[in-house]
This record gives C-alpha cells, structure tokens and sequence, in this order.
C-alpha cells in the first residue's frame, strides 16, 4: 500500500494502565496522513497518554497502535517512529543551565539535524533573539517557543502537540495555529490535545472528544454537530422585539431562549421562510435572521451532556 | 549504538553539570581537600617536626611494620621516612575516595534529575535507544571523577615531590605501585559503583532518594577499594594486576545490566516502580 495512503496513527481498542488507574481505556481513533486532529477534552482524559503511547514513549497494554504504518512497541519501529515525529509536551522542559541555542543544537544532534535547520525553527517562533541566553531566565512564553522550534527542528512527518498555546500571549497563540495550519497545507498530519475549544475552531479536520480515557464521539465538526445539534438554531431579531414573541406558538420551534434577540430550534430548517413571512406580515421590521452554526464549546458541551445521560 | 549520539547526550549533561556552580564547587572544594589541601600541609609539617616526640613515634610505629614493606620506605631520618610513608602509603586511597564520590555524585543525579526536571520526556519522545540514553549518563558520570583523578593526582605528586622528593634527592612519585592503582585498579571501582547507582536512579523518585541510595552504595565501596588499595601498594605488582582484572570483569557484567534499568517510562515518571 502507498505510505500517503497509511493512516498516520491508528489506534485500535488501545488501553494504557497504570496500576490500577485506566489512563486510556479501549480508545480507537484514526487520524489521515496530512490531517489535523484535535483531541478535545478535560484534564485527566487520557490526552497526554495517547501523545505517549503514540511515540512508543509508553506501551500500550491491551489493543493495536500503528503510527505511519509502524509499530511504537517494537525497538526498530519505534525509532523510526520517533524519528518521524516532533512533540511538544504539555510543559516543555529543558536544561536551565544551557542556552536556548545549546539545547537546540542537542536536539539537532539526536535527530540529526544540521545546525541550520535549529535556527531557522528558532527564527520561525521568533526565538532566535534569544538563543545566547540560559533557558532558565526564559519566560514561559520564550520557553514554548523554543519547545516548538525544538519540535520542527528535523521536519517531522508527524507533530504531537499537547496544550501548545498553554501560556503564551494571543500573538505566539496565532504563530502556533498558523504553523499548525502551514504544516498541514505541506501534508504533514497534525495532532493537538487541548481543552481550548476555540483553538480547534477552525483548524480541525477532526476533532476527537475523550473523556475518561476513552474517545466519547469522533468527527469533522459539521459530522459532530449533525449528530449532535442535528436541529437547526436560527437568530432572529428586529427593531421592535414583541413581535417575536409570536415564534413561540409556531409549529415547528422545538425550543425558544431569549437573550435579547431571540434563539429558536426548529425541526426543520425548509420552516423558515414561512415564519420570516409570518413574522414581516405581523408588522416585524426584522433586523437579524440568521442561522447560528454551533460552535465546538456548545457541541463539546452537548457531547459531554449526551453522554452523561446515557444509562 | 550510535556513537555520535551517545557523545551527544554526555555532552549535554556534563556542560550541565560545569555549570551548575552549586554542584561543582562542592566537588571541587572536595578534590583541593583531599590531594592539595591535606598533603600541602601535612608533609611540610612532618619535615617541620623531625625532633618531635611525635615523630619518634610515628617513627617507632614505622619500625614495627614488616620487613619487606620497610624496606620499600625510602628516606635517612625517621621525619623523610614518615614523609615518604604518608605520602605513598597512608594517603593512597584517596585515589579512590574523591573520583568515586563525584561520580557517585554525579551519577545519582542523572537519571533522576531527568525526570525531575522534566527533561527526561524529550529523551522518551526522542529517537534515542535506552542503551545510548545509559550510555551518555554513564560516560557524563565518570567524566568527572576521572577528571578531578587526573588534575588532583597531577598536582599530589608535585606536591609530594617538592616537598619529599627534595629531602629523597629527587623525583620519585608516582610509584609504580600507584600508576597501577590510578590507571587499572580505581576505574573498574568507579564503574561498578557507577553501574549500581545508575540503576538506582532509574528507579527511585527524587534525586534526594538517589542521593540517600547512592552513599548506601559508595560506603561499602569505597571501604572495600579503601583496603584493597592500601593493601596492592604494600603488595607485588602481579596483585593489583589481578585485582584490576576482576574488578573490571565485575564492572562490565554490571554495566551491561544496567542498561535494563533504563526505561522511557521511568524517564516519563510514569512507571509503577519509578
């Protein structure tokens, strides 16, 4: 089979134990080559763990990991595994006594990359200006740049980024999805843990909800939102609001929430036209009708809520 | 194992290491002890001392050790053969004591202190094998012992030929009982206990626990070469030739083990037993 034709990381029923605690229990997910997954969820969900067990840094106990067609378990494969790959964890260490350039150029030198490469992932991150100074006096913006340029240094195939906006300002933020999105654009495939909603907004190819260890639903966006906000939420708003108040007893308004504009969940989105030309007809000089595509926190909610629920 | 990474990873670690000013200066602070400070003070003043009762003394305790090692204390008055005794014999095994203690030192700090800081999660996620992770600690662990060996022997013997070969009539030190001792016997010694506490610190969770553990390990360690050193000097060469040879036989069965200590999950921190 053609390498681009792999899915990137595979997991199948996987479970990672420690002890007695089920960090990743029977989690399947698949990510394409040249995707981007998010994996969504709380702390404590089993997010770090996958990252581990994607690198072969941990061994699963129970179910298949392949990553690029590679086993992480076994020694040969996952070097080369590694190899392939770039991390960024979740709180990036490094040797404070050692410049910002000494610990790039041992990183450059595990993964045997040239020295030149090292700088430009600095200038990329817009850490170069700092590369003479001890890690130790960087400040936890500086030091996730420099985990991030350590991370691109040998142009990996594969990046695992865990919680890589986690203290930086909202202009190292924006660097961090733009490259999250570059990397992809050249085919590279993507994996961020976060529970930032709205940093997967937008850049996800799919997006993967874990809770508990296990993945609770899995999905582009629209296909989570289809199968968990299948009704379709329209704003409506006009110069007087009263009138508004008549949506309320139309057939069809499965839900109403009034918020100064008015929210409504229909059962079928083909109603609207009729209840826009009800509402003009009753004298409404509407202002605003639109239809509200969910964001990821209210479908992240909605997911975990659906779950819960389950017996 | 690739050699360039190995190299890499000790190199990492020892420019660490010589920066740390409050890790250093101890170590350094132990080295001047042991092969500047005590023999710079205590030979001068043995020679200072020569119509002291105390000299007589120490002279009538030189009297009663047996012939043969008699005959190899060289000097005319009882102060030069005191001298040359403290010199060659009774401060010998301090050869051992201060390579073994900064590398124990060192040692026990190096798996540990990955995890501790956290930076031992690079090294998972990095395409390093586990034997080339051991092989790097090893090597930044023994660095520094047999470097503080190396400069601290370098400066004893000129102070034990400026201050007792002038009274002997020239240079004399080392002896070739010590280059035995420096260059055969003390490495093996350093790497078996190097070998024991690096699979300490794999294992236990704070430096300070690999600290405790290590000091467990070196005592009977450097009680065991302690003796063993004193002993080969006194000895025929042939003796700490074959020493040398079964401490070196031990050491690498030890450090081959020792390999199997390293584990990515105990660089993680994540393992039930680390």
């Amino acid at each position: 089979m053609n390498e681009s034709m792999v899915p990137a990381i595979e997991f199948r029923r996987v479970t990672k134990l420690f002890g007695a605690v089920r960090a990743v229990s029977d989690l399947e997910f698949v990510a394409p080559t040249g995707s981007v997954t998010v994996l969504l969820g709380p702390n404590g969900a089993g997010k770090t763990t996958t990252v581990r067990l994607t690198t072969g840094a941990l061994t699963a106990d129970a179910g298949t990991v392949r990553v690029l067609g590679l086993d992480p378990s076994d020694d040969e494969q996952g070097q080369e595994i590694r190899s392939r790959c770039g991390v960024v964890p979740p709180k990036p260490a490094f040797y404070d006594q050692l410049t910002g350039w000494e610990n790039l150029e041992f990183a450059a030198e595990i993964f045997e990359a040239e020295p030149e490469d090292a700088r430009d992932a600095a200038a990329r991150f817009g850490i170069d200006h700092a590369l003479d100074q001890e890690v130790g006096g960087y400040s936890t913006g500086m030091r996730t740049r420099l985990a991030l340029a350590r991370s691109v240094i040998h142009d990996p195939d594969v990046l695992l980024l865990d919680e890589p906006t986690a203290g930086l300002d909202p202009e190292s933020s924006r660097a961090v999805l733009d490259l999250i999105r570059d990397l992809a654009g050249r085919g590279r495939t993507i994996v961020m843990c976060t529970h930032l909603l709205h940093e997967a907004e937008g850049i996800a190819d799919q997006v993967v909800l874990m809770d508990d260890g296990t993945a609770r639903a899995a999905g582009h966006p629209d296909e989570l939102a289809a199968a968990y906000m299948p009704e379709p939420i329209v704003v409506f708003d006009a110069e007087d609001r009263s009138v508004l108040e008549l949506l309320a007893d139309l057939d069809g308004v499965t839900s109403i929430h009034r918020n100064g504009s008015v929210q409504v969940t229909l059962d079928d989105l083909a109603r609207l036209p009729d209840m826009v030309t009800m509402l003009v007809g009753a004298g409404a000089r509407l202002t605003r009708v639109e239809r509200v595509i969910p964001t990821l926190e209210e479908l992240y909610f909605r997911m975990q809520r659906a779950h819960k629920d389950q017996p | 194992m690739r050699r360039h990474q190995v190299l890499a990873v000790a190199a990492a670690d020892l420019k660490r290491l010589f920066k740390s000013r409050d890790y250093i200066i101890p170590l350094a602070i132990l080295a001047g002890l042991f092969f500047v400070f005590v023999p710079g003070i205590m030979l001068p003043l043995i020679g200072a001392t020569e119509r002291s009762p105390l000299m007589a003394q120490i002279g009538d305790v030189i009297g009663t050790l047996p012939q043969q090692i008699q005959e190899n204390i060289a000097g005319d008055t009882p102060a030069v053969r005191t001298a040359y005794a403290f010199a060659v014999y009774l401060l010998a095994p301090i050869a051992i004591v201060v390579p073994l203690t900064i590398s124990s030192a060192v040692g026990a700090n190096t798996m540990v202190g990955e995890r501790e800081r956290g930076t031992g999660e690079f090294l998972a996620h990095s395409p390093l094998t586990v034997q080339e992770i051991y092989m790097g600690k090893l090597i930044a662990s023994l660095v520094p012992g047999y470097l503080a060996t190396a400069i601290g022997f370098a400066i004893y013997s000129l102070i034990v030929n400026l201050t007792v070969g002038r009274q002997l009539g020239g240079w004399f030190f080392p002896t070739t009982g010590w280059w035995y001792l420096i260059l055969w016997v003390v490495p093996p010694f350093i790497a078996i206990a190097l070998a024991v506490i690096l699979r300490l610190s794999a294992r236990v969770r704070s430096a300070a626990a690999a600290q405790q553990a290590s000091t467990l390990v070196t005592l009977p360690v450097i009680i065991a070469s302690y003796g063993i050193a004193s002993g080969l000097l006194y000895s025929p060469a042939y003796s700490a030739l074959i020493v040398g040879a079964i401490a070196w036989i031990v050491a690498i069965l030890l450090l081959r083990s020792g390999a199997r200590a390293v584990r990515r999950e105990r660089l993680l921190g994540v393992a039930a037993d680390a």
